[in-house]
């Protein structure tokens, strides 16, 4: 307890960062994702191909490895902090996971409606955004929920960069006070702050939906 | 009935989760505190007949892994081979030296735990370390300084004094703690590693790094483009560590020390080790001159 009110400040600075980069992450990868999502299923050949390589890539490669690449590497053409190349690297990789779980979802639609729409004169991205989408990501939620859980907690990361985040504050904190166990307990219970909300308000929406359905 | 039988299938089921829980709660706080009020830590190793030293695996002089041999290789290694060979002629009993690798953030609770049994990793002696671990006598001399790029402007730590400066250290170490109040405008960033500290460098996302010299030296040797600037600003001793209240152990262990510098073997490990570091007088670091 001594320890909390002592650092408190520094848990906190370390927590504010953590939400923040959750928050650009998880919209960033909610569009990009839903972005390659549908180039996967669009019925030209180039798309489908980009599309693919993109999810391959980031899908297959361990989180770490993309941020230390833009810490180190793209740092040097593009001036950029540890907090910002730990955020560009959790985007992109949370974005290949969220692809996938939206085409399954895209998948799972009937073609037909699609067809339907289009011969109703809608374009393409007409029938997606109205039609399609909304069933998809119905069906997605659950997944897309998991995806936003990890995400938070993948942010833990940014501790690598010297990102500020919470796990970063934490390290700091165990070492001053050499009181580890203690530091990452309190640690842990900040992330359940950000993660238990976000798990209860998807299984929230998935009642809701059901409910509509 | 079908009901009740599976509520109380699942009443049963949650009882002896929890208390499956409950006493394993119980035995492992138990077994923590075993492991810290009554092992002492010379009858340990005696009965086990090695010393588990914890080093430094990235830090070249000092303690380096070597990649090819999968064995750390450096200063303190080649006295922590010496000090146990030392420890076992005092004690009459065989011992032998074993390594564990070990980062400045998570040493202190490893010795804690009793993962390992003693330190000797670019330790400096701080009166708040000493509250909690205890040491040997100094065994190595050291002071925070700065690596900068060769055609860097930056001179010294108060150069640095001014938020467009950026301070690469290394978590746990002193330097976190010291630059502020050194440079107290200046950011300061902490790495997990050396290695991760210099490539952080490298890459421009600070303007210097500090840590002793002494592992400075080590990195510049590597890093021809970097050198050492300002002079050394803190003094940073070096000790060995073991568990508090370990008195048995530290004592043999300053004895050691005494009869390795007095006989001439801590002076043939500084000059195998610090002989061709540019910058550095290892004469310097001689122990009786």
């Amino acid at each position: 307890m001594t320890l909390l009110n002592h650092y408190f400040s520094v848990f906190l600075q370390g927590f504010g960062y953590t939400l923040l980069a959750s928050l650009i992450a998880l919209v960033g990868s909610l569009i990009l994702g839903t972005l390659f999502a549908i180039m996967q299923v669009t019925t030209s050949k180039v798309a489908r191909t980009i599309g693919n390589i993109y999810v391959q890539v980031f899908r297959n490669i361990p989180l770490l490895i993309i941020t230390l690449f833009f810490y180190l590497a793209v740092a040097k053409v593009i001036k950029m902090t540890g907090f910002t190349a730990g955020t560009i690297a959790l985007m992109l990789y949370t974005s290949a996971f969220i692809a996938e779980s939206v085409r399954a979802g895209i998948l799972s639609i009937d073609p037909g409606q699609m067809e339907g729409a289009r011969a109703n004169g809608l374009t393409f991205w007409q029938a997606m955004r109205v039609i399609v989408l909304p069933q998809a990501f119905r069906v997605a939620i659950p997944s897309l929920g998991n995806q936003f859980i990890n995400l938070v907690k993948n942010s833990s990361i940014l501790a690598f960069v010297g990102g500020l985040d919470l796990m970063y504050q934490g390290n700091l904190v165990a070492a001053s006070s050499f009181d580890t166990f203690t530091t990452y307990i309190i640690i842990a219970i900040f992330y359940l702050v950000i993660t238990l909300p976000l798990s209860y308000y998807v299984q929230y929406l998935e009642t809701q939906l059901k409910k509509k359905a | 009935m079908e009901k009740i039988r599976k509520r109380r299938f699942g009443i049963i089921a949650s009882l002896i989760l929890v208390l499956v829980l409950v006493l394993g709660v119980l035995w492992a706080s138990q077994t923590v505190k075993n492991n810290q009020t009554h092992q002492d830590t010379l009858a340990r190793v005696e009965k086990k007949g090695q010393i588990t030293w914890g080093v430094k695996a990235d830090t070249k002089l000092f303690g380096l892994m070597n990649t090819k041999t999968g064995q750390p290789a450096g200063f303190e290694i080649d006295l922590a081979k010496a000090m146990t060979a030392q420890i076992a002629k005092q004690t009459g009993k065989k011992l032998t030296a074993n390594f564990v690798p070990v980062t400045s953030a998570s040493r202190i609770q490893l010795l804690k735990n009793t993962n390992i049994d003693g330190l000797i990793s670019t330790m400096t002696i701080t009166p708040e370390r000493a509250k909690i671990v205890d040491f040997t006598n100094v065994y190595f001399n050291a002071g925070q300084s700065l690596l900068v790029q060769k055609d860097s402007n930056i001179q010294s730590i108060k150069d640095m004094n001014d938020p467009k400066y950026t301070v690469l250290v290394v978590v746990g170490t002193t330097a976190a703690q010291e630059t502020k109040k050194y440079a107290p405008k200046a950011k300061v960033i902490a790495l997990q590693d050396y290695a991760s500290a210099m490539q952080a460098l490298k890459s421009g996302q600070g303007q210097a790094l500090s840590t002793d010299n002494a592992i400075l030296y080590g990195l510049a040797t590597e890093n021809p483009d970097y050198h050492l600037v300002g002079g050394v600003f803190t003094k940073a001793p070096y000790g060995m560590a073991f568990d508090h209240n370990q008195k048995p152990m530290t004592k043999q262990a300053n004895q050691a020390l005494a009869t390795l510098q007095a006989d001439g073997t801590y002076n043939r490990l500084i000059e195998k080790w610090f002989k061709n570091v540019p910058g550095l007088d290892w004469h310097d670091l001689e122990v009786g001159k």
